[in-house]
């Protein structure tokens, strides 16, 4: 059908068009800005944990006793908090108090002067934080970011009845591991699990062995976009060790069909069909949930097996640190007041990590032994003490790393592990992504 | 039709506008109004982004050609253009005799054929990532139809292998998307005029015969509009690959739209992302364009001349 109008009335279609698009995109500008009344600082969390027993509780005793220096908050799903923040942080309409695993994240944000420097509004609190965990947040020897959350290294765990049964010790050391895993097959169980699917629990042996080989040096040249970083002979012989646990069948059959979404790997534990596994303290939660019984008789846990003649310190751990918080400095100074106050007197006050202990995780705040000891069991005190003790507490390089390497390295390392790419190609090919 | 009013022509207050047949021009604005703002006005910064350096942080940086130039010559994106095109193709030789036959079998008046092709219906009511979760845990080797059903032969690593896990993809695609277009073949073949199969069962047409020179001919426009919501559907693919790779595709399932995402949104290269959303779009329209000229879509003949 043809419909012909006069070129009057086009101009006027036009017009029409144009004010339905101007009412549109006047209504989406509506919607971004935020309901708080002036002053108030505004926060954006995680739902799960997060907002249930950590920030929920907190903000709800803080504003009942601040009323100078409210604090609103939003809980997003984590995937989709990851894609908005960005595009907020970017458009100048993130909120006050912006949640970060730190990073490369938040370097691009400093590199941005999207956050403030907190440096010595944070000096005070700085104290009561473990070195190795406050430290993440500071980029060019300030302070951006402060920790808001349980520390979660990665975790060495075995079912400790299919080890007996098999006549297998908990290895400590890699060459024990390479000797277990013709023992345990024969005892018809794979040694390890581990949801190669979800390609980031791959990320996880990586990481420890390249820490145990070459030491944590390795990946700081990395981080400092030295040329051929990646072509350390320390990563190339832990990426020759992973490749030969995967042609040794370390790994379950058909791991890359593994997800972790699912704790698919998980079940493969405590269903003892596989012996260990590595993955972080988050997944005790599921073992309490799916397998109580488990978790409390038949679950064991340590760190990472030494490598013999490496580099690296067996006491150095990879995991997540915390999560953290960062004021944005589009916030007006009321806002950044209010929010310095609750950063310093309210996150991690004493009902903060009460509760978090309660629900067995564990903050990283020195001089809670004790508390952690009665509340938060012995899985509690190993993780305390692992991050207590560590050398070098690495965060996870999928975090570390700018998002384009980041993104590149877990596709490489999914093919490193299904033996599609050689560990002189792993490098190759990460090499090009320095500087990216 | 046309219009009564005269383009350049004196105006006459009132009663020209009455004489006017056909709904108001007015009554196409809230559409095109939406048209502009979500498909003309995105994919006018997408272009104007394609030719930037964009983290979605610091300010667009413009970079002229070298988004195109690396994309374009980058083996990663060839390879993802190719999976697409085999994703394209496997996908309509699989999805279209089986919804073809489907549709043409519960068009039939049973009663037994009412209740399966309801049943049949099914997948279509379920959400993409709802089908792509559950499929994850039916092709888990260690807990999933392999090990239920005691069939070692299930027990394939379907994700990690990578000849497999395009096959696997298709086959869910399929099975979500085949009742779909069994639905438009059944209302395609309901509207042909019982007196054709009659006629030609006089003539002595068996089933066989009378499907391949009724039914399918008759059905040509049904076939044009079902292979191209499958083409183009099959180009824009990305939910359920994406759960079922956990958001990091490897090789076998990475197809553009899948590989825009990732550039986009998890490497944070919005300006090389931009560029596959470009080429995506160009050759979205290209193959719709395509498909009408060549059936002669656009003309609209009735298939029903001389009844």
């Amino acid at each position: 059908m043809t419909l012909r109008t006069s070129t009057r009335s086009r101009t006027r279609l036009a017009a029409v068009a144009l004010g339905v698009t101007a009412l549109m995109l006047g209504a989406t500008a509506c919607s971004s800005g935020g309901g708080a009344p002036a002053g108030s600082a505004t926060l954006w969390g995680l739902t799960g944990t997060d907002e249930d027993t950590v920030l929920g509780p907190s903000l709800k005793d803080w504003n009942g006793a601040n009323a100078d220096s409210q604090v609103a908050a939003t809980y997003f799903q984590n995937d989709a908090y990851k894609t908005k923040i960005r595009t907020a942080v970017g458009a100048g309409s993130a909120p006050t108090i912006i949640y970060s695993w730190a990073g490369g994240t938040l370097n691009s944000y400093v590199d941005a002067g999207k956050v403030a420097d907190i440096t010595s509004e944070t000096a005070d609190a700085k104290g009561k934080f473990l070195e190795s965990v406050w430290n993440q947040g500071v980029v060019n020897d300030k302070v951006y970011a402060v920790p808001m959350n349980a520390t979660t290294p990665i975790m060495f765990y075995y079912n400790k009845d299919v080890l007996d049964a098999a006549g297998v010790a908990v290895p400590t050391t890699f060459d024990e591991i390479v000797d277990a895993i013709p023992k345990l097959k024969a005892a018809g169980v794979a040694p390890f699990s581990l949801a190669g699917a979800s390609k980031w629990p791959s990320l996880m042996w990586e990481e420890y062995l390249v820490d145990r080989v070459a030491g944590p040096e390795a990946f700081n040249k990395i981080m400092a976009g030295e040329a051929d970083a990646w072509s350390d002979p320390g990563i190339l012989e832990a990426n020759q060790k992973i490749q030969d646990l995967v042609k040794a069948g370390a790994f379950v059959d058909g791991f890359a069909s593994v997800t972790a979404d699912s704790n698919a790997d998980v079940a493969l534990l405590y269903t003892g069909k596989a012996a260990m596994m590595l993955q972080g303290a988050w997944v005790m939660t599921t073992f309490k949930q799916q397998a109580a019984e488990f978790a409390e008789k038949g679950l064991g846990y340590t760190t990472f097996p030494a490598v013999e003649g490496g580099k690296g310190d067996p006491s150095n751990i990879v995991g997540n640190p915390s999560g953290y918080f960062s004021i944005s400095s589009a916030a007006s100074k009321e806002q950044q007041a209010s929010a310095v106050k609750y950063l310093t007197e309210g996150v991690f006050d004493k009902g903060y990590i009460d509760r978090m202990v309660e629900a067995g995780q564990v903050p990283p705040i020195t001089g809670i032994d004790d508390q952690i000891a009665s509340a938060g069991g012995d899985f509690g005190t190993t993780v305390y003490d692992l991050t207590k003790n560590a050398k070098n507490f690495q965060m996870s390089w999928d975090q570390a790393l700018p998002p384009a390497q980041a993104t590149a390295l877990l596709t490489n390392l999914d093919q490193l592990f299904n033996l599609q790419i050689t560990p002189q190609e792993f490098s190759d090919n990460m090499n090009k992504t320095i500087g990216q | 039709m046309s219009a009564t009013r005269q383009l350049n022509g004196p105006r006459v207050a009132g009663a020209t506008t009455n004489r006017r047949t056909g709904p108001s021009g007015w009554m196409v604005a809230p559409a095109l109004g939406f048209f502009l703002v979500f498909a003309i006005i995105p994919l006018v910064v997408a272009l104007y982004l394609s030719f930037t350096r964009w983290d979605a942080i610091t300010d667009p940086a413009w970079v002229g050609f070298d988004n195109w130039a690396s994309v374009l010559v980058d083996p990663v994106t060839i390879d993802a253009l190719v999976l697409t095109i085999k994703v394209i193709v496997i996908s309509w030789i699989v999805q279209t005799p089986i919804s073809l036959l489907l549709g043409t079998w519960t068009a039939g008046k049973q009663r037994n054929r009412a209740v399966l092709a309801a049943i049949f219906f099914l997948p279509l009511l379920l959400s993409s990532a709802a089908t792509a979760i559950a499929f994850k845990a039916i092709l888990d080797p260690n807990f999933g139809l392999s090990a239920s059903l005691g069939i070692p032969f299930l027990k394939q690593d379907w994700l990690g292998n990578q000849q497999l896990v395009l096959f696997v993809v298709i086959f869910i695609i399929a099975w979500q998307f085949v009742p779909f277009h069994t639905l438009l073949f059944q209302g395609g073949v309901r509207q042909i005029p019982a007196s054709l199969y009659e006629a030609a069962e006089i003539d002595g047409a068996g089933t066989v015969k009378q499907f391949f020179n009724i039914t399918l001919p008759q059905l040509r426009y049904t076939l044009v509009t079902s292979s191209t919501l499958m083409i183009i559907g099959s180009l824009t693919y990305f939910d359920v690959i994406f759960v079922l790779t956990g958001g990091v595709p490897s090789a076998g399932t990475r197809i553009l739209p899948i590989l825009m995402y990732v550039t986009g949104f998890s490497a944070s290269q919005f300006g090389q992302a931009s560029v596959m959303a470009i080429i995506l779009a160009v050759i979205g329209l290209a193959i719709a364009l395509l498909l009408t000229k060549l059936s002669g879509f656009a003309k609209m003949d009735s298939q029903q001349e001389g009844l």
